[in-house]
């Protein structure tokens, strides 16, 4: 099972000081939290994209790349790639380029935003998100396995014996992920694919995520990539750490109630027992999220919103600590409770091994 | 005997409210107009003041507390309503619409609804035609002809009461009379007994169809043949 952090970039004012960083401050505040990850010994390092104030994260490749060059074993992905807006064939060759410098340690989340204006920033139609969604992603699930590729589509001029570079890494497209809060669609696409499904389900209910997540892993087994317990599941958390629980809901409460998507609303105290959101000791961040795997079943990638809200930099890199201490645990809890057909996370190396094994059966059913 | 379940949503704010008066004289007279035509009419009362704290939630959120979920079930799943608010400032108040931005609009299409209003004298009266029928209208639902609109002086005088008492009299025969239209679905009734369960209208499965984006899904690789062949 893979552990790791995903990041909006927001720059938010901090309510108890009132100081608000620069884009710069939050930016360079992004790669410490990244370099950090890798430290405390966590898996994954994801970073959102958005094209408006006030978010910092225009472009994750460059971030991902500035990343990887400081980093050894972490996965560096997306929270998400926005695949209605930008340009299959160059998400195909920023995702390769990356691929290679960071060694296979890239995998990538597909998602159609949620602010409408961006579509015609990227001269796309707002009223055309899910099929955008579904023309450029089968596009570009065909430039990552095919060298050579013609098409024609709805939404960009016609392709002729057209090669995206560079080709994937020991040719062996990065895993994808399909996240989404609330279309069926998306799961169902998802399930084709046989990619993964990612359920970011901190601001509502788990009730809502169950059916979803239950549609992807029926329709996984549908079309045939293995039983329904077997598809690739991924999980938001949004946790707030101290050793001492009424400390962590003290030191966080000003930071939930003015917070830009939740605050201003219901109680901490509400909101905590409506969502996935966890504000307590490290023992209750344990027991909250091995929950997760009873509402979901076995999963394979968890990762937490950590730095968000105005939190400062000292205190979201005092909360990785933490994780960092309680990952370990959970690893152990989850991985021993997983039976042994479900697969881990996905990984550059697994993809490989897989290629190569389905390679040499194909060779002896030819022989 | 066929039973019928009517949810009344009122928006007084006080505790008693002249709306939450209206509201009760017009469920009893439901109730007991349906009993001479031979009906159960279950009752579900919706006082929103209570919920108003989870309103402005859920307008932040997105999700409904337990409790507000409840409520939105109910108004969902029942057969008919009956909505009442006061006059603000020329219109329902805030915390009435609120509520109704926050449902599935899905759940009043084709559903009999009876409106109802209160407000300091009979002036606000066209609050009932110019701002509710709208919004209702909007929702696709069935608003029965007779709207009841209650100033403070019909709750005082003799022949204010006498005339209220028609109002609320004429628009409870005619929420009954819509229930048991026979092209009307409901939740237990009509019952097929040789299979012991209802049998589904057309309004039903369309009700649902609409609710619910899980059954309208295309199997992908259906999407894919239509859009590349």
């Amino acid at each position: 099972m893979q552990f790791g952090i995903f990041t909006v970039g927001d720059v938010t004012t901090d309510p108890t000081n009132g100081r608000t960083p620069t884009e710069h401050e939050r930016i360079k505040s992004m790669v410490t939290i990244a370099r950090k990850a890798e430290e405390v010994g966590l898996d994954v390092f994801a970073t959102g994209e958005h094209h408006n104030p006030p978010f910092v994260p225009s472009s994750p490749t460059t971030m991902l790349g500035y990343v990887a060059a400081q980093t050894e074993k972490l996965i560096l992905s997306t929270s998400t790639t926005l695949i209605t807006t930008n340009d299959p064939v160059k998400i195909a060759e920023d995702f390769a380029m990356l691929q290679h410098l960071a060694d296979g340690r890239v995998d990538l989340m597909m998602g159609r935003g949620n602010t409408g204006p961006v579509y015609p920033w990227f001269g796309q139609d707002i009223t055309k998100g899910i099929e955008l969604a579904i023309e450029n992603y089968h596009l570009l699930h065909r430039l990552w396995r095919e060298d050579v590729v013609d098409w024609k589509g709805e939404f960009r001029t016609p392709l002729r014996g057209f090669t995206s570079t560079p080709r994937p890494l020991d040719g062996v497209a990065p895993f994808v992920w399909h996240g989404s809060i609330r279309s069926p669609e998306i799961a169902e696409q998802a399930a084709y694919y046989g990619d993964g499904f990612f359920a970011n389900h901190i601001f509502w209910p788990t009730s809502h995520f169950q059916r979803l997540i239950e549609l992807y892993r029926t329709r996984f087994e549908h079309y045939g990539h293995g039983g329904a317990d077997q598809a690739i599941v991924g999980l938001g958390g949004q946790v707030f750490m101290r050793r001492n629980s009424q400390d962590a809901i003290r030191e966080f409460r000003p930071y939930f109630d003015n917070a830009p998507v939740y605050g201003h609303g219901p109680s901490l105290e509400d909101f905590t027992e409506m969502t996935p959101l966890t504000v307590g000791s490290p023992e209750q961040v344990i027991d909250r999220t091995l929950t997760f795997r009873e509402s979901f079943g076995d999963y394979q990638r968890q990762l937490f919103l950590m730095d968000h809200a105005g939190l400062p930099l000292a205190t979201v890199l005092e909360q990785l600590d933490l994780l960092g201490e309680i990952v370990p645990v959970l690893r152990k809890e989850f991985d021993a409770l997983r039976p042994a057909h479900v697969p881990d996370g996905p990984t550059h190396a697994a993809l490989v091994a897989a290629a190569a094994s389905a390679a040499s059966e194909l060779e002896a059913v030819q022989a | 005997m066929t039973t019928y379940t009517v949810a009344v949503i009122s928006a007084g704010l006080s505790e008693p409210s002249s709306t939450r008066l209206l509201a009760d004289r017009l469920a009893q007279a439901v109730r007991r107009d349906g009993a001479r035509s031979g009906l159960r009419i279950d009752v579900v009362d919706l006082p929103l003041r209570s919920l108003a704290r989870q309103i402005a939630d859920m307008l932040v959120t997105g999700f409904p507390p337990p409790a507000l979920k409840s409520a939105l079930d109910a108004v969902h799943s029942a057969d008919a309503l009956i909505a009442v608010t006061p006059v603000f400032s020329a219109s329902y108040s805030g915390l009435f619409k609120s509520f109704f931005d926050i449902a599935d609009p899905q759940g009043f299409v084709g559903k009999p609804v009876l409106l109802a209003a209160t407000g300091g004298s009979a002036r606000h009266s066209l609050v009932l035609d110019y701002a509710m029928r709208p919004l209702f209208a909007y929702l696709k639902a069935d608003v029965l002809p007779t709207a009841v609109f209650a100033a403070t002086a019909d709750f005082g005088s003799d022949a204010g009461g006498r005339s209220l008492d028609e109002r609320i009299d004429l628009a409870g025969r005619q929420l009954v009379a819509a229930l048991d239209r026979p092209d009307r679905s409901s939740s237990d009734a009509p019952t097929d007994l040789r299979a012991g369960r209802s049998t589904p209208t057309p309004l039903d499965a369309r009700r649902r169809r609409d609710a619910d984006p899980f059954d309208n899904l295309v199997p992908f690789d259906q999407q894919l043949a239509q859009r590349f062949g």
